[in-house]
Parts: structure tokens; sequence; C-alpha cells
């Protein structure tokens, strides 16, 4: 049976041969871009915890192998160096040889141990083997879960701040609509514009659609759920910013706009929404 | 039983739902109303749904309907104060009420039916 026994005793009499070691390979493998986003100082102290961590895992479950893998502390130090290298803009392979690149001293280190025997020695570093390559799997997919979650907040955030609801005048709101429209952001927008609606009272809502590249059949019914359920609240809607293509593209598809006002710019919208409302400018 | 109640102002009506609307509730208001209409030769209908938070879409056929019935009794609805997650659930549901007039709330509807009126 492959006994952890030997790792155990090795990460603690070697402790700081390994670690020199260490960190010379850790050195030798950095880029120079890796180097810049992160200080010497910070690498060297992040190899020592993980060895007090390893050193510390193996020696309370060294019947298992790959129970010294599940250690709770360890797992969670490997989880927060995942994140740090995620926010410090390092890539997966970078992040997985920090772990992989202990393999080699390790090796040494059992080998000196071991001496002539050489069954004993076959089973440690496949033992060895096994729990570094568990580590550095599980670092590899918290690296990935962080970048997830980094990807997935960003497009939370985007949606939001592609959305604003601005006030033009006393009872004229506009929504200047920017990229491509898509199910879920209409719903964001007309989610938030009928509320802004309750909140100020308004009786015009103006939908600027200059900033959106494309419109087709699903981006026309979008836009005209919109208009129906601010007429159901009982407010206006006007659409601008049809540019040519566009205004071709809506007549070719056969979408029926009728009973929606539609203008070629925001301006020529102003001016409609000030009409309405009762007000005149003059000069 | 509970009712709606409908309050008669000169010529208008005016109807506040202000408990969630169940089927045999707004059969009752429908039937209520129509009557209402009649009786006093109410030439507007006001309709407050400012409190309604959920719809299905027997009560929305019921607020379309409602609205025909006043048109055929020669009285205007106006349908004021719609929240705005009911009018999405409106819009998802395919009911977009054509030719019913809604408004913001009731002040603006009470203009709109004076004006119409």
């Amino acid at each position: 049976m492959a006994s952890n026994g030997l790792i155990a005793s090795v990460l603690k009499k070697r402790a700081k041969q390994l670690q020199i070691e260490w960190l010379r390979d850790l050195s030798a493998t950095a880029t120079a871009a890796s180097r810049g986003r992160m200080g010497a100082d910070e690498l060297e102290q992040q190899a020592l915890q993980f060895l007090q961590l390893l050193a510390a895992a193996t020696e309370a479950k060294h019947a298992d192998n790959l129970g010294a893998a599940q250690d709770k502390a360890l797992r969670e130090f490997l989880e927060a160096l995942s994140r740090s290298r995620v926010q410090q803009g390092f890539s997966s392979a970078e992040t997985a040889v920090f772990i992989f690149s202990f393999k080699r001293p390790l090796f040494q280190a059992l080998r000196a141990e071991a001496g002539a025997d050489a069954d004993a020695l076959a089973s440690e570093i496949w033992a060895a083997t096994e729990l570094l390559d568990a580590l550095g799997m599980h670092t590899v997919s918290a690296f990935q879960r962080a970048r997830e979650e980094l990807i997935s907040r960003q497009q939370e955030e985007m949606l939001e701040l592609s959305t604003p609801v601005v006030k033009l005048w006393d009872g004229i709101l506009a929504v200047p609509m920017i990229g491509t429209l898509d199910s879920a952001r209409t719903q964001v927008v007309m989610e938030s514009l009928l509320q802004k609606i309750v909140e100020t009272g308004s009786e015009i809502a103006i939908i600027d659609i200059t900033g959106v590249p494309t419109v087709d059949t699903l981006v026309a019914q979008h836009l005209l759920k919109t208009v129906t359920a601010l007429r159901l609240m009982g407010a206006e809607c006007i659409i601008s910013g049809i540019r040519p293509q566009i205004a071709q593209t809506i007549v070719h598809l056969g979408v029926d706009l009728q009973g929606v006002v539609t203008k070629a710019n925001l301006a020529d919208a102003l001016a409609v929404a000030l009409k309405r409302t009762g007000h005149t400018i003059s000069r | 039983m509970e009712r709606i109640p409908i309050l008669r102002m000169g010529e208008l009506l005016l109807v506040t739902i202000q408990v969630d609307m169940h089927d045999q509730l707004a059969m009752q208001l429908q039937e209520d109303l129509t009557v209402a209409i009649a009786r006093h030769g109410a030439k507007g209908v006001l309709i407050d749904i400012s409190s309604l938070e959920m719809v299905d879409s027997f009560i929305g056929r019921m607020i379309s309907d409602i609205s025909g019935m006043g048109r055929i009794l020669d009285a205007t609805t106006v349908v004021v104060g719609m929240q705005p997650a009911v009018a999405i659930t409106l819009v998802e549901l395919g009911l977009s009420l054509p030719g019913i007039a809604t408004a913001l709330n009731v002040e603006r509807g009470m203009a709109l039916l004076r004006k119409t009126v």
C-alpha cells in the first residue's frame, strides 16, 4: 500500500531545502510578464504557506494520500490563491504551474530519502504525483470558477450600465439604447422605464435606438411590447433614432409599427413630446 | 359577500379596486357596473387599478370586457394607475387591450374623461 509516511516525513525534514529549490524553479518558470504582476515576496509567502499546509495535511492523514488533497485548510488556501491569480490577470496554465512545479523538488527529495529501495521510491513517487495532481486540478477548477464569477458579474454590470433612463423635461423620459437588444436587456429596459414612469409621473417616454446596430423581427417585437406596456400604464411612447437602413429592414421584414410614433432623431422626438405636453419653445 | 364599491360623481362613475381580484369578484363587478351605468346614465367610467398587483388572463379579459360593455352603453371607460408588473404581465399574455383609454393616475384619468365626455 502506498503510504504517505515518507512524503510527510520528507516535507517535514527537508522543508527548508524543498522551499529553496521550489522557489528557484518557480522564478525560472515565471515569465517576464507574470513577474511584473506579482512581487517575488508574495510568491515566496504563498510557497511557504502552501508547504506548511501540505505538511500539516499529509501528517494528519498519512494513511491516505488522496485524503490529504481533501484537507479543508489546504483547499481553501488554493481557492484563495486562484482568486488572487484571476485578479492579477494570470492564465490558468500559469496558475497550475505553481503546483506542478513543486513535483521536481519533491521527487528529488523523495529519491534522496528512499535511497536504493526502488520499489518504495516508485510507490512514493506515484503517491506524490496523485496528491499534487489532485491539488493542481482543484486549483485550476477554482481558477475557472473565479473567472466565471467575474464574467457573470461584469455581464450584470453591463446590463445595468447600458440602460439608463434619463429625464429630458418635466414629464418626458428618454432611454438611449446602445448595443444589441436581446430579451434580457429589453426586459431590464422595460422594467426600469415603467418603474421610472410611476416614480416621476411622466406621460411621454422616448426610446432612442440610434445606438442599436441591427433590428430584426425579435427586436421589433420587444420594442412593440415595451410600447404596449407603456400604453397600458397610460403613458405614450415615441421611438426615435431610426436610421435609413433600419427603416428599410423594418419594412422588408413586414413588421407593423403602426400606432407607434417614430422619428428619425431624438430632437424631433423631443419637439413632438414638448408639443404634446403643452410646452412651447421660443427663441 | 364582498363587493367592489361603485361611486357616482355626477355623470361619471368611479371604481377603485382595493383588494385582490378573484374571478367571482370580477364577474360581480361586471354585473354591478353595467347596471349602474344604465341606471345613472353615466357618460364616463374611471377604473383605478393602482392597488392591483397581480393579474391573470381572466382579469385581463374582464378589464377589456368592462370597457367594451361601457362603450356599448355609451360610457367612455378609462383604466388608470396600472402597475408596471401588471402591464408587463398583460403584454406577455398577449392582452394589449386595444381601444381602451389609459392614464397614469386618477387625476389625469379624470382630466381625460372630462375632455371626452
